[in-house]
């Protein structure tokens, strides 16, 4: 106890010193909880973009159906399995869907597309859908009528109420071809989509492609997203092998692997902050030693234990770094709650190229308490890390040698 | 008389693959319990090597130095530390004291090292700065004291841990004449009072004049030993008689 209240005498010796050293601690804090957090919004915030468009955080599919992307790789819709996967933890909601491709033609106009037979109201609920339309209204479940994407709607000319006329392989080689009113049409940021997507209601996608009760595969969504990766993981060994369970990521790997190569590079700005921090210890810390020299050789020379004085110095480094972290997220953890509540708006071209791809100009923050916390243990083990030099040089210390003047 | 210092045949040599320099050579030195002893010499003598020797802060390249029987030249570092704890007392030239702590805080910090109660540490304090004559310092810091309070507060430091003997390295040096004198009164008293057995480096005359044993160091080697002379002149006298 004596040693705990002598430290924090010693850390308080001279204030300006002590002040200094915590001030940087603080904002080293600060920025880099700011930092790790915008990263984390930033890439929650592309990722909740781009899943939202089309594939959802997850899908569930037959086994093999990713590899080879055919009808025939479809399966029986069972309300047992869906009730399983519901049953999930952390899963919030399910969509079945009907993929396949067709030939639409309208004229003497004809295209490739994507024909997604959907449950019209799991679907909205999961992708937002119906947020994208921007002609002609909804589709209902019983409908046999679709949704065009905007892009094909203009390259097929077609507008809402017009008839489109579909041609394509059903269920096991079936012949499947319809005349469809185009109902509404919906805008996607992403071209790909916006120029081959078809929506039609399931039992219409069933019927065209002949695959009674069928679906290619279940679009999942899930309470916690950031927790969806790990939740796919525990699906995986809780599902039948016929089901192959597939996150994001699996899905779409070129964003997962952006994301990767800008975290990474992210680190590196975040280590050279580290640096400078480490930098900023470390001389307050020389300064000190420097300026004890004479009383931690007189302490050593009356009697007092290396080992002592070791945790003295260790204590009170531990302390002023604490002190400084302390403050530092209690500071910060208004801030980021501020920017997640009102994030930063990008301005300019940038944002214009954010929104044609259907994406918010906005940089949120992510609210994780996990970078709080992480943050701060890597503030933490920096200063315990620099403290050791202390230590080293009391293990070093011969008591005349520090008492020379 | 019990010896508590008894320096063998002791060296210390820098430079020793290159151009040898004795700090002190050779020295035999015996201190009896209750000495009161002033170790002088110009600059550069050998004073304080010896000294530190003597303490345990340095080790001698040839000879033995025993403790009250101990020979600590055989001791480890770790075990030097806790032997000068519990058997000697320091008082040095100056930044004696710690800074942060209260004049009272500083004595008993000795005695927290030596894991003394609170109720031992609090009589022992009352003991002390009674006989420093600071009882109405005890909750300044150093920094409110003046240099001969500040000595005086060591020398009650260096007798907090009840040492076997208190080593002073030139601990009047910084002190203006009134705070010498004060110092020197309190250190003879302790000495004369209490048995407490004082070996002190000084320039100072005033310390020297005090002394009741001189030892004069020139090159490292002791050239005159007033307690050899008062033996020799007992013998003389036994003699007549």
């Amino acid at each position: 106890m004596w040693l705990l209240q002598l430290a924090w005498k010693n850390m308080w010796r001279n204030r300006y010193r002590t002040l200094i050293t915590m001030a940087a601690i603080f904002f080293a804090v600060i920025l880099s909880v700011i930092a790790s957090s915008l990263k984390e919004g930033i890439f929650n915030n592309l990722v909740k973009n781009v899943v939202s468009f089309y594939t959802g955080y997850a899908q569930v599919h037959k086994r093999g159906y990713w590899n080879e992307q055919i009808l025939d790789n479809s399966f029986e819709t069972a309300p047992a399995t869906e009730q399983k996967i519901l049953r999930q933890k952390n899963v919030a909601g399910i969509t079945p869907r009907l993929e396949s491709f067709a030939l639409v033609s309208s004229g003497d106009v004809t295209k490739g597309s994507l024909v997604a037979g959907i449950d019209v109201e799991k679907e909205t609920a999961i992708t937002g859908l119906k947020d994208k339309l921007v002609q002609g209204i909804y589709l209902k479940s019983t409908d046999t009528a679709i949704l065009l994407a905007q892009g094909l709607a203009e390259r097929l000319k077609l507008k809402v109420a017009d008839t489109a006329v579909l041609i394509g392989q059903g269920y096991h080689g079936a012949t499947a071809a319809g005349k469809y009113v185009v109902k509404g049409i919906v805008k996607f940021g992403s071209p790909e989509l916006n120029d081959k997507a078809l929506f039609m209601p399931l039992a219409a996608a069933q019927d065209f492609y002949s695959a009674y009760g069928m679906v290619t595969s279940y679009v999942l969504s899930f309470n916690n997203t950031a927790a969806a990766e790990a939740s796919v993981i525990a699906m995986r060994s809780s599902m039948d092998s016929s089901y192959e369970v597939m996150s994001w990521g699996d899905m779409i790997p070129d964003i997962k692997q952006h994301i990767t190569a800008d975290s990474n590079n992210m680190k590196y700005v975040q280590g050279i902050l580290y640096m400078l921090i480490c930098f900023g210890i470390f001389g307050t810390l020389l300064m000190m030693m420097v300026e004890r020299k004479f009383e931690i050789g007189m302490l050593v020379a009356i009697g007092m234990k290396k080992i002592k004085l070791m945790v003295l110095l260790t204590v009170e480094s531990i302390l002023t770094v604490f002190a400084g972290c302390i403050i530092g997220l209690l500071v910060s953890i208004p801030v980021i709650y501020y920017l997640n509540r009102h994030p930063l708006r990008i301005g300019g071209e940038t944002a214009k190229a954010y929104e044609r791809f259907g994406f918010e100009a906005i940089f949120p923050t992510s609210t994780d308490a996990a970078i709080f916390i992480n943050q701060g243990l890597v503030v933490i083990a920096m200063g315990l890390l620099i403290s050791l030099y202390p230590v080293y040089k009391v293990i070093r210390l011969n008591p005349v040698a520090a008492m020379k003047k | 008389m019990n010896t508590v210092i008894d320096a063998h045949n002791i060296s210390k040599v820098y430079n020793p693959t290159t151009i040898p320099v004795y700090a002190v050579n050779n020295v035999h030195l015996h201190l009896q319990k209750g000495e009161f002893t002033a170790l002088v010499g110009p600059s550069g003598s050998g004073k304080t090597t010896l000294l530190n020797m003597i303490g345990g802060l340095d080790r001698p390249d040839e000879g033995n130095i025993f403790i009250n029987g101990i020979d600590i030249t055989k001791l480890s570092a770790n075990e030097l530390i806790s032997f000068r704890l519990q058997n000697i007392g320091f008082v040095f030239q100056s930044f004696n004291l710690i800074p942060v702590l209260t004049a009272k805080e500083n004595v008993e910090f000795i005695m927290q090292l030596q894991k003394a109660s609170k109720q031992q540490r609090e009589e022992r304090v009352k003991t002390l700065f009674a006989q420093i004559g600071l009882q109405d310092k005890l909750n300044e810091r150093p920094s409110r004291l003046s240099g001969g309070q500040q000595q005086r507060v060591a020398v009650a430091r260096a007798l907090a841990s009840r040492p076997q003997f208190v080593l002073a390295d030139e601990p009047t040096a910084n002190l203006d004449t009134k705070s010498a004198f004060n110092l020197l009164d309190i250190m003879a008293r302790l000495n004369r009072e209490e048995n407490i057995t004082f070996l002190f480096s000084t320039h100072d005359q005033r310390v020297i004049d005090r002394a009741r044993r001189v030892i004069t160091l020139v090159d490292g080697r002791i050239v005159q030993d007033t307690a050899e002379v008062s033996t020799q002149h007992e013998e003389a006298a036994a003699v007549k008689t």
